[in-house]
């Protein structure tokens, strides 16, 4: 990963010879203009239009939407999911980055392309497998129901879909990191004495910690976010079972247009937050993740 | 030959057999229990949900729109990538920035979003209206809907390997008398194409799995504008386990090839770009 995008200087661009003509002119003109008219019209446009409806008609509907029990019982799911789910999707993302980052063994690309797979899974499907295993004719349905156990339409079976489609991003990040800073440390910290977990606190943590913080907050913006597969295993419950996203879908179905803007302008600066912290890791380590 | 090789560092026994235990427990379990599932139940049912004219519809159009939505974002990406890259004007580090909205941003927001501006009221819906155009609730909805999602794919991947073309090439064949665009074709494509096939297909299998934004702007027709998941949702709620696992099982057949692909285009990718520096 030598030199991206981002530090191309102009003084660079500048110093190409033949590139002060009409024509390039017009071609750099050109590549901006339909850049910028493209993502306006797809990024842009729909992002406005989420802050212009929730405040459409001013400050007090926009607040009022928050005092909704139902509204403030999905915040509270949200926040409980993300707070079960994150912190065992990084210490999976820290163990997995550790064995495959700093071993070599046979199956790694394998293991890899598995960590990844719910990447490539609809999220339908990924709520799917758990209401086949836990739901009233799956698996364990029957076993379930008798010991009055529910995990589908319930918190474990949000939590598990969530967990599921969250799998792999603390782990895509870190691997590549680690894989780039090598092993030379933390082997001389070994040499020098050091247990496995004093050189993991002292010598991997503090070189890994921003790559780990994008991680962690990506993890966390798609945990809140997810819709496809909580869909499926939540039962669309008021104020029981449904999440942010979902009571977004429940707003906008019932023409409360306001208050499902609302909710969604709160998940949009969740967005946008998550990218300001990826954008202040990236100047802070001139890194750019690969995908 | 050993399983792995030796190592002073601590520590492999207890992350790998985490990272096993817990790959096993949260993704391999539930999916074997898909396919199961799946060669549970009696294949004429199979067959008749797998085989439906409206799962064949949702097919068509699942993978319809998500091959010319990757296809548009191919291009657009491509430009994006190329104008990002290239040059420089103000704004131009928030733009690259946002890039990675649609990927931050969750499904229902930006399906809700999308509706709002292309519904027949909406800011760019009504003047679409009066050309008889209608995105939203038609599959031109569903189009635009993939284009955004599998934006940042197309472009994340073209951008580095677009800052490792190799200026002084270009330089060269110009002085060599090779006009813009016969550089552009036999040094800078060569160069991008194997990021842009990862990128083209990374958009692709996301754009068949979609499920948030498309549902809130296809209209949801039977045999007209409703995807494969959808499907699955509604044989599900019909408590027809058997035939949403069936259609689940097409599906996540279909995304392990689309991954395997990805894996062997950027192993091609590897191969010239080492290639390139020898």
């Amino acid at each position: 990963m030598a030199g991206h995008g981002s530090n191309v200087h102009s003084a660079e661009l500048a110093s190409r010879p033949g590139r002060d003509g009409l024509m390039s002119a017009l071609a750099r003109w050109t590549f901006i203009s339909v850049s910028l008219a493209f993502l306006a019209a797809l990024l842009f446009a729909p992002l406005a239009t989420v802050f212009v409806t929730a405040f459409g008609k001013g400050l007090g509907p926009y607040f009022a939407s928050f005092s909704d029990s139902d509204t403030a019982a999905a915040i509270k799911l949200t926040l409980i999911t993300a707070a079960i789910v994150v912190p065992l999707n990084t210490i999976f993302g820290l163990a997995a980055s550790w064995a495959i980052a700093k071993f070599d063994f046979k199956g790694k690309s394998f293991l890899i392309t598995l960590i990844d797979l719910p990447i490539a899974v609809s999220p339908v499907i990924s709520g799917l497998v758990y209401v086949l295993m836990f739901g009233l004719q799956g698996w364990f349905g029957a076993w379930l129901q008798d010991h009055n156990i529910s995990i589908i339409f319930a918190l474990p079976g949000i939590v598990l879909a969530t967990l599921f489609v969250t799998f792999p991003y603390v782990a895509r990040e870190l691997i590549p990191l680690m894989e780039q800073l090598g092993n030379d440390e933390e082997e001389a910290a070994i040499t020098l004495g050091a247990g496995g977990w004093m050189t993991f606190f002292r010598v991997t943590l503090p070189k890994i910690r921003w790559g780990l913080v994008y991680g962690v907050i990506l993890c966390n913006a798609r945990a809140m976010g997810e819709f496809g597969a909580v869909s499926v295993v939540s039962g669309h419950i008021r104020g029981l079972t449904n999440t942010m996203p979902l009571h977004i879908e429940i707003l906008y179905n019932e023409y409360a247009f306001v208050s499902a803007f609302a909710v969604a302008s709160l998940l949009t600066l969740l967005a946008v937050a998550t990218l300001v912290i990826k954008t202040l890791v990236e100047w802070r380590t001139g890194y750019r993740r690969r995908r | 030959m050993s399983f792995r090789q030796p190592s002073i560092l601590p520590g492999f026994g207890l992350t790998f057999g985490f990272t096993t235990f817990f790959l096993g427990a949260v993704v391999l379990l539930p999916l074997t229990a898909l396919v199961v599932r799946t060669a549970m139940t009696d294949w004429h049912h199979v067959w008749d949900v797998v085989s439906s004219a409206r799962a064949l519809a949702s097919y068509r159009l699942s993978f319809g729109a998500s091959l010319l939505a990757a296809s548009i974002n191919a291009v657009f990406g491509f430009i994006i990538a190329w104008t990002l890259v290239r040059y420089d004007f103000p704004g131009r580090k928030i733009i690259d920035a946002l890039i990675d909205m649609p990927f931050a941003l969750p499904t229902a927001v930006s399906g809700i979003a999308l509706t709002a501006v292309f519904a027949q009221n909406g800011w760019f819906g009504k003047y679409l209206e009066p050309f008889g155009i209608k995105v939203a609730y038609t599959w031109i909805g569903i189009v635009i809907a993939l284009t955004l999602i599998g934006l940042p794919f197309v472009v994340r991947s073209v951008q580095p390997a677009l800052a490792e073309v190799q200026r002084d090439l270009e330089d060269a064949a110009e002085t060599l008398g090779a006009g813009r665009f016969y550089v552009f074709l036999r040094i800078i494509l060569p160069t991008v194409l194997p990021s842009l096939a990862t990128g083209f297909t990374m958009a692709f299998a996301r754009a068949v799995g979609e499920y948030g934004s498309v549902i809130f702007i296809a209209g949801n027709l039977p045999l007209k504008t409703e995807i494969t998941p959808l499907l699955i949702v509604i044989r599900l709620e019909e408590f027809d386990y058997g035939g949403a696992a069936a259609l689940g099982f097409v599906m996540l057949l279909i995304s392990f090839v689309m991954l395997l692909t990805i894996n062997l285009l950027q192993a091609w990718g590897r191969r010239r770009l080492v290639g390139d520096r020898r």
